[in-house]
């Protein structure tokens, strides 16, 4: 008998054959939805991506605080010159989470060539926003603006690291889902690209907040 | 029984590093959490040996004092990673992620946690933050001297502020960061397989107390562990970049005036360890907790008294936790009415842990107690909870706590409440989960000989520290010499080290019964204890997919014991309504 | 299911745990009853309503000790396995509410009641006229400062402190008000008057603790913290540090000697008189 989930509820319906405790179905060789190894619901995907991004809230909160307390104690906080390639790079990365968005629409209609083109596109534009990122730095180095130089400052180095680490991580992300094999994979490509696509969603808003945070508060 | 078929084609592990090493086995995942913490409890207990036996022979040689006896710093660096270790390394790892990562898939009928791989990894991370921990030791200057809590400046200024506060310091504070990253993807597991992984008929109400207190744990150390990752890398900043978030300007150490910083909060570090502090002592005993009430019921016979007020309590407690970290700050020079309001909420936590206590005597009550070396711990959990605890609503009130803050009153009440109470909901685990994880019994004789010594002994040792602290004394000193008032108390002292010395040497019995028993003790049924969650419907030890492909269903609560008219005075929870006998 | 060998150790493990938790309580309570070590006597109002409060919690949380550990004790002796049939309740939703009313109003009512004490230490500043006195501590000292007759504490500057060379606080020889400021390793206060404490640290986070005073404050670097105090009682009390501050915490002590108002003013004459000297 074959061992689907539909055999098993009549038996549960059915209660009868009490003391038998042979499963229905028997020895089921059969492969998951998705390729070989057992399937977990997908819908745990998106749990799990919820809670960490829970968990990368509460970091960047930590930091937050940090900052507003820290510039409210003393009249030591130093403005220093808000590189203007920050402007710049937020659009660019809002503009991503326009292209993945796109892409994603491509891939549910079965798309194939156009999800990987704009896929490539907003990976390349992250890839645009952490070079950006690198080059406010060194506009900041050039007029003399380091870690160390002042509280605003040392605040300004770490809320923009701090974000940059973990859309490197959204990149690689990215990657993983235009790169993997499919056919071994637990997760079917569908719901990857849509987990990817709420954390570099949620990145984009965390930097929009960051950002809003260290202008305001410079 | 009925079961359904899991979706797909099982292959267990093979070759040893698969197997044990580099395992995604939740099982063999939850055992090297265990020894982690079995390995990283002993080194503990030693620190605290040699702690004990400085303060009462101060001339005594140690074997790494080379010609001499303990210095002070020596005395402080082995209370810092006494503290670190136990509270990490033990009372994070070993009752949830040791037994919540063996107990809970099975306990909601799941063949494995749902990222396997994030689990293995987790693991791993935890044990790369043991090594980068343990090896502050051998660094030059020797392991850090400000305490688990380390408060800047003392942890931030670096060597200049006292020795083991170079390159030891840096060392833990990476090591700490890097177990942060550790427990937050342990969390990410536990909350996604409690979620989403529950079988059929599984429901949230029907989930066994244990269940319960993994999950709300799991939460707890999601929003607070990132907390604590961002206090270090700020501290980190501060120590090896020069900034000054902890630092503030016009500093003078030993006579050299601190210029490269300038402006810094120490009460931030204060602020952001103990936002994550507090959530982290419930941590340690929110699982202790759940075992607790499941041991008690299984071994009353009776079912849990006021299931749903102890799910209640445990949500209280999570939540609350996070609203009382300032009464760690009453001296810290905080405002005096944020003072008040945290001391309002602490005070209400007592509340719902009263409510446990209170259902837990219920639980009891009018049972059949088999005691059994689990159920003693289990019950002597609940005595350790309620002196412990107590102790705390003293140290709750902020004009009170003026007098009691960093006195040995504070140490007899965490190391009740944690080091105690949270280590007997460890070893109750150990006593009832052994027969399953292993297939075999462990000694019961022995364990209730290491019962005894253990409970007797940890009374012992900390009841009288409530009085040195009304005494006084403060905490966190290398000697008594340099205070008069402490003069008096030396014999106290010297009581203690005496318990302290008998109680952890009691602790080979449980050693040698945990590793004799695993290759040589009495073979386990399926079901030895007659219990009634699904981790006693499988084999002990179980298949390496749990349940051989035949997922349970789940047809009624957690506690059923001695249901009025059924044969049996337990029907587990996965046999169907039809196949439980009936009493005539 | 009947298990035999459970039935017949089970009176004995029984009757010993429960035993053991009626002697753990007698003791316990008989310690606290008879004070074997306890708080010095109270030498300021204040220490006297904390002592008040501390009594009024160790009543109620000793009334709470006693009835959860022998409750404890009488659940284990009553439901141990002596072949009689398990009650089956799951709950009693009246006795739950019932004693967590009873929880909520003791606990929040003592946290409420001992506020008063709080409050009064803390929630307002010293009184005018108060005896200005500054303490810094360091790693591993403590240095009392007196504003001296202009009233005025100096400048200090970081740059200048110098332990070895007599100036552990840095003052300032430049700035004329430091030319009075008396500088002392223990500290000497007038009985019945009210003191103004300036807790300040050089280095490290340090805490002022006298016992006597029933009062502690965390020095923090960085902030200068007032604490105030009314000491009724002449004699020598001694000041422990009580925050980890590094290899010397334990020794880092000195005295608080509160005399009669004669004698400060004679002591704090001697001390100007000395400085004039040098």
């Amino acid at each position: 008998m074959p061992g689907t989930i539909t055999d098993e509820i009549e038996i549960i319906d059915a209660g009868r054959g009490g003391g038998n405790d042979i499963p229905a179905g028997g020895d089921d060789d059969g492969e998951g939805p998705g390729g070989g190894s057992p399937g977990i619901p997908q819908r745990a995907y998106f749990t799990v991506i919820q809670l960490g991004l829970a968990g990368i809230v509460m970091f960047f909160m930590a930091l937050t605080s940090s900052f507003l307390v820290r510039k409210g104690l003393g009249n030591d906080w130093v403005t220093f010159n808000f590189p203007r390639i920050l402007w710049l790079n937020t659009l660019i990365l809002l503009a991503s989470s326009i292209t993945i968005q796109i892409a994603r629409r491509h891939l549910h209609e079965d798309q194939r060539a156009a999800f990987r083109r704009w896929w490539s596109v907003t990976t390349s534009l992250g890839i645009l926003f952490l070079a950006g990122q690198f080059i406010a730095w060194r506009q900041l180095a050039g007029q003399g603006v380091f870690l160390v130089t002042n509280p605003s400052s040392s605040f300004f180095y770490v809320l923009t690291a701090a974000p940059g680490l973990h859309l490197f991580g959204g990149i690689l992300a990215l990657l993983y889902v235009s790169h993997r094999n499919w056919q071994r994979a637990r997760i079917s490509q569908g719901t990857a690209a849509d987990v990817a696509s709420i954390y570099w969603h949620c990145m984009d808003g965390l930097w929009v907040f960051l950002f809003a945070l260290l202008y305001l508060g410079r | 029984m009925v079961t359904h078929e899991s979706g797909g084609h099982h292959h267990p592990p093979s070759g040893f590093i698969r197997k044990y090493i580099f395992s995604l086995d939740h099982k063999v995942i939850g055992i090297q959490y265990y020894v982690l913490a079995l390995f990283s409890v002993f080194v503990g207990m030693a620190l605290s040996l040699l702690m004990r036996i400085h303060l009462v022979w101060p001339s005594a040689k140690m074997p790494f004092t080379p010609g001499g006896q303990m210095t002070p710093e020596q005395y402080l660096a082995l209370l810092t990673m006494h503290g670190s270790i136990m509270v990490f390394m033990v009372l994070t790892t070993a009752p949830q992620s040791g037994f919540g990562n063996f107990i809970l898939p099975i306990q909601i009928g799941a063949e494995d946690m749902a990222f396997p791989v994030l689990n293995m990894l987790s693991f791993w991370v935890t044990f790369l933050s043991l090594v980068v921990l343990i090896s502050a030791f051998f660094v030059t200057g020797g392991a850090p001297i400000s305490g688990w809590t380390a408060y800047p400046t003392l942890s931030a200024l670096g060597q200049i502020a006292g020795p083991g506060q170079g390159a030891g310091q840096t060392l833990w504070v990476i090591g700490v960061a890097i177990f942060c990253i550790g427990a937050l993807l342990g969390a990410l597991n536990f909350i996604t397989t409690t979620v989403d992984l529950r079988t059929k008929g599984m429901t949230l109400g029907r989930m066994p107390l244990t269940v319960w207190s993994w999950l709300i744990t799991a939460i707890l150390g999601l929003l607070a562990f990132g907390v604590l990752l961002a206090a270090c890398l700020l501290l980190l900043l501060d120590r090896v970049a020069g900034t000054s978030f902890f630092i503030p300007g016009g500093l003078v150490v030993t006579d050299t005036p601190i210029v490269s910083h300038t402006g810094g909060s120490p009460l931030l570090w204060q602020h952001l360890f103990w936002f994550f502090g507090h959530p982290e002592v419930y941590i340690a005993i929110l699982p202790g907790m759940g075992v607790t009430s499941h041991v008690l019921s299984t071994f009353s016979r009776k079912p849990v008294f006021g299931y749903k007020a102890m799910v209640g309590a445990l949500s209280a407690i999570g939540f609350l936790g996070f609203c009382v970290w300032g009464h760690h700050m009453f001296i810290s020079g905080m405002s005096p009415y944020s003072a008040f309001a945290f001391s309002l909420l602490t005070m209400t936590i007592g509340v719902p842990s009263a409510i446990k206590t209170f259902n837990w005597l219920g639980t009891l009550w009018g049972g059949k107690i088999r005691f059994t070396t689990a159920m003693m711990f289990g019950l002597g959990f609940v005595s350790l909870f309620v002196t412990g605890g107590l102790s705390g609503l003293f140290l709750a009130q902020p004009s009170i706590d003026l007098y009691l803050h960093d006195t040995y009153f504070v140490v007899a009440h965490f190391h009740l409440i944690m080091g105690v109470a949270s280590i007997f909901g460890i070893f109750a685990a150990t006593y009832f989960w052994f027969p399953k994880m292993f297939g075999r019994m462990l000694n019961e004789t022995i364990g209730k000989i290491h019962f005894w010594f253990t409970f007797i002994g940890v009374y012992t040792i900390f009841m009288p520290m409530h009085f040195l602290g009304l005494a006084g004394h403060p905490r966190r000193y290398a000697d008594t010499t340099g205070v008069n008032f402490l003069a008096p108390l030396h014999s106290v002292h010297y009581f203690i080290t005496i318990a302290a010395m008998i109680t952890i040497t009691a602790q080979l019995l449980f050693l040698f019964n945990f590793f004799y028993s695993m290759k040589a003790g009495q073979k386990a049924a399926d079901n030895p204890w007659n219990a009634t969650t699904l981790e006693w419907s499988i084999p002990s030890p179980p298949p390496f997919d749990n349940f051989a492909g035949h997922i349970p269903v789940v047809y009624r609560g957690p506690y059923e014991f001695s249901v009025p008219g059924a044969t049996d005075d337990y029907i587990p929870q996965h046999v169907t309504p039809e196949r439980v006998g009936k009493a005539h | 299911m009947r298990r035999k060998s459970g039935e017949q150790g089970s009176a004995a493990v029984a009757f010993t745990l429960a035993t053991f938790l009626l002697i753990f309580t007698i003791v316990t309570v008989y310690l606290f009853v008879a004070k074997i070590l306890w708080f010095p006597p109270a030498i300021s109002q204040f220490g006297t309503q904390i002592d008040e409060q501390f009594h009024r919690t160790l009543i109620i949380t000793g009334i709470v000790f006693v009835l959860a550990q022998l409750g404890l004790a009488l659940a284990i002796f009553r439901s141990r396995e002596r072949g009689q049939k398990v009650s089956f309740f799951e709950g009693n939703p009246a006795m739950e509410f019932l004693w967590t009313l009873a929880t909520i109003i003791m606990f929040v009512g003592l946290g409420l009641y001992g506020e008063h004490a709080w409050a009064e230490a803390r929630f307002q500043g010293a009184a005018p006229g108060a005896l200005q006195l500054e303490v810094t501590g360091q790693q591993f000292a403590w240095n009392f400062r007196y504003a001296g007759p202009d009233g005025k504490f100096g400048a200090t500057k970081p740059e200048l402190v110098s332990a070895s060379s007599g100036n552990p606080l840095g003052l300032d020889p430049r700035d004329a008000t430091s030319k009075d400021d008396v500088v002392s390793p223990v500290a000497y206060v007038p009985a019945g008057q009210e003191v103004e404490l300036l807790i300040r640290t050089q280095d490290v986070t340090h805490s002022f603790y006298v016992r006597e005073l029933r009062l502690k404050q965390d020095a923090v670097p960085g902030m200068t913290i007032h604490m105030h105090f009314n000491a009724t009682v002449p004699g020598q009390y001694e000041l422990a540090c009580a925050e980890l501050c590094g290899l010397g915490h334990y020794r880092m002590r000195s005295f608080v000697n509160v005399v009669s108002p004669e004698e400060f003013d004679k002591w704090m004459r001697d001390q100007e008189t000395a400085l004039q000297q040098q």
